[in-house]
This record gives C-alpha cells, sequence and structure tokens, in this order.
C-alpha cells in the first residue's frame, strides 16, 4: 500500500515534468513535442541533483514497465483509416519494412566502424 | 460508465495479451499488436464508433507524457557508459535516422503515396509517444505514424537476429544502437536475449533518437 501511494505520489511528479514541458512548448509556439522538453528538464535536475532520483525512481520504472500500455488507445485509432488495409497500405507495409532494414544495416556497420576506431585508439594510448 | 469500461477492457486485455507473449514469444504476438488488433474487432464487430472508445482511452492516453519523461532515468543510470561511447552512440543514431528519413522518402515518391502518407511516415523510427507530437508538429496523421511506428518495431524485433547475422553486426553497442534507433521500444524489446550491454544500448539509442528526432524530422519536412 505504502508502494503504492509513493508510485501515485512519483507518477504525479513525472506527470508535472511534462506538463511544464507542454507549457514551454506552448508559451514560445514551438513545433516540438512538450514530453521531450519534460526529459531534457528532469535529466538535468536528476544531473545536478536538484531532484533526487529516489523521488522518480519507482515511478519511472512503473511507466516504462507498463509504456507499451499507453499507446494502444492511439493505436486503435486505425479503425479510423480502413484505406490502410488495400494496396496502397501493403506498399506503405512494404516500405516501412525496406527503410527500416536500410536504418540498421547502415548504423551497425557504421556504429560498428566507430567502435573499432575508437578500441583502437585506447589501444594505442 | 462506458469510459471506465473500456478503460478496464484495455487494461484486462493488455494484461492477458501480455501473458500469452511471455509464454510463446512470438514477434507477432507482441502485446501492442495483439491487443489493438483484438480492440479494433471487438469495436467494429460491436458497432462502436473510435470517439465512443475514447472516451475511456484518453485517460490512458494521458499518460504518454509521463512516460516519456520517465525514459530521463535510465539515461540517467547509464550516462557514464553513454558519455565513454558519445561519439559513436551520437554518430550511429543521427545515421539511423537520416537513412531512415532519406530511404522513407524515397520509397514514398517511387510509389507516389499522397503527403500526408509521407509525413506521417517521417517519424516511424520514433518511439510512440514521441513520434505522435512529431507526427502533429509536421502535418502528418497521428494515428497513421501510431500504426507505421509499430510495423517499424515489428519489422527490427522479427528481422533484427537475421540482419546481424548475414551483415555480422556483432558488437553489443553496434546491434543495440542500430536495432533501437531504427526500431525503438518494440525492437528494443526483442534485445534482452542478447544480454545487458546491448540493452542498455538499445533503451539509450531509443531515448537518444527520440530527442534528436524531435528536431531532425521537422527540419527534414521542411526540405523535402
Amino acid at each position: 500500500m505504502v508502494k503504492f501511494i509513493r508510485i501515485v505520489f512519483q507518477v504525479f511528479i513525472l506527470y508535472l515534468f511534462s506538463f511544464v514541458g507542454s507549457w514551454v512548448v506552448d508559451s514560445f509556439s514551438l513545433q516540438f513535442p512538450g514530453s521531450i522538453v519534460g526529459l531534457i528538464l528532469l535529466f538535468v535536475c536528476l544531473y545536478f541533483k536538484i531532484v533526487p532520483v529516489q523521488f522518480i525512481k519507482d515511478g519511472a520504472g512503473f511507466l516504462l514497465a507498463f509504456l507499451a500500455l499507453f499507446f494502444v488507445p492511439a493505436t486503435v485509432g486505425i479503425m479510423e483509416y480502413p484505406e490502410i488495409f488495400s494496396w496502397v497500405g501493403l506498399g506503405i507495409i512494404l516500405s516501412i519494412a525496406i527503410s527500416t532494414i536500410i536504418s540498421i544495416v547502415v548504423s551497425g556497420k557504421f556504429c560498428q566502424y566507430l567502435e573499432k576506431k575508437l578500441l583502437e585508439k585506447e589501444q594505442v594510448e | 460508465m462506458i469510459a471506465v469500461l473500456m478503460i478496464i477492457g484495455t487494461i484486462v486485455l493488455f494484461y492477458l495479451m501480455t501473458i500469452v507473449y511471455k509464454r510463446f514469444t512470438y514477434p507477432l504476438l507482441i502485446p501492442i499488436f495483439s491487443t489493438t488488433v483484438l480492440l479494433v474487432l471487438i469495436l467494429v464487430t460491436n458497432n462502436i464508433p473510435y470517439d465512443t472508445y475514447m472516451s475511456g482511452g484518453k485517460w490512458i492516453n494521458e499518460l504518454l507524457g509521463p512516460a516519456v519523461v520517465s525514459m530521463a532515468y535510465p539515461l540517467y543510470i547509464h550516462r557514464e557508459k553513454i558519455i565513454k561511447y558519445k561519439v559513436p552512440i551520437i554518430l550511429s543514431v543521427l545515421c539511423a535516422l537520416l537513412s531512415g528519413l532519406v530511404s522513407i522518402t524515397v520509397l514514398s515518391r517511387l510509389l507516389s503515396f499522397e503527403e500526408h502518407v509521407l509525413l506521417s511516415l517521417l517519424p516511424k523510427s520514433i518511439t510512440t509517444p514521441v513520434a505522435i507530437p512529431i507526427s502533429e508538429a509536421v502535418g502528418g496523421v497521428p494515428t497513421l505514424t501510431a500504426v507505421f511506428v509499430i510495423f517499424a518495431g515489428l519489422v527490427g524485433a522479427i528481422l533484427g537476429p537475421i540482419i546481424f547475422r548475414v551483415c555480422r553486426i556483432d558488437q553489443a553497442i553496434s546491434r543495440g544502437i542500430s536495432v533501437g534507433s531504427a526500431s525503438h521500444g518494440i525492437g528494443v524489446s526483442k534485445l534482452t536475449e542478447y544480454g545487458e550491454e546491448t540493452l542498455t544500448m538499445g533503451s539509450v539509442s531509443m531515448t537518444l533518437s527520440a530527442i534528436l528526432g524531435s528536431f531532425v524530422c521537422p527540419l527534414f519536412a521542411l526540405l523535402i
């Protein structure tokens, strides 16, 4: 029960960060997700020990564990776009697959190259 | 009343699908996908419009913001490792973002997709809670983006291991970064099978990709 209240309280703190982030984006009329501003803000607060990590640890762990659940309502919205179940829809899905494969191969190979260079440099030093 | 029913229904269904997935671990059974398919089938067969569902669904949706903010926590926990590998990580995440953006734009033009489809496709490699506001910002359709994001995730989760073998991507960091930045959370969930380091790099790159993508996607949308 104590743990439950703590999680609810910590989720509320995280909600405040998200709220402040959205407020910043709105008041400067930026084309940017407010929640990311909240994320950066929280990271800065954690890094400079303005907010102790214990204050958000359980709440963050709880939200991250159920992350996928929170976007179910958005994905169910697909029912408003039946055109995805068509030839064009199939083309879109194939394009996503090809583009994602390209991304993984290119960035994976590139990262491996950078990693090797970094390790070689370390060995030299 | 109906709103409460929708909330409970979504949570119970998601919970059941999580159990099913743990039992069979077949990639197409990932809870986000199976729950969505079942919910859509239930709503359509019972003639319940999306707006009615959202009277409850919006309360679950409301937690997306704090969930994104929560990603600061793993970033903070792994800050030392991230700082050590900062150059390869940042460059590779940018590389994944740009190769994804360019390739999807070329494919969209080749297959002459409508403009709103292309704009909704741009943030496909970014985790849903961030992809949705990016989609709004660039003039896409957030719901379409939500679905495209899931497909991109499924591709990484299903094909990732095969790509690693065929292209000999065998370092923990490279595996984590490539799948994390191309296929976000769904891809990262598959990385648990490759150990702690790969998993950490996967979640780091997913978060970083979300942050960098928030800047890069709107800029890229201006260019096309």
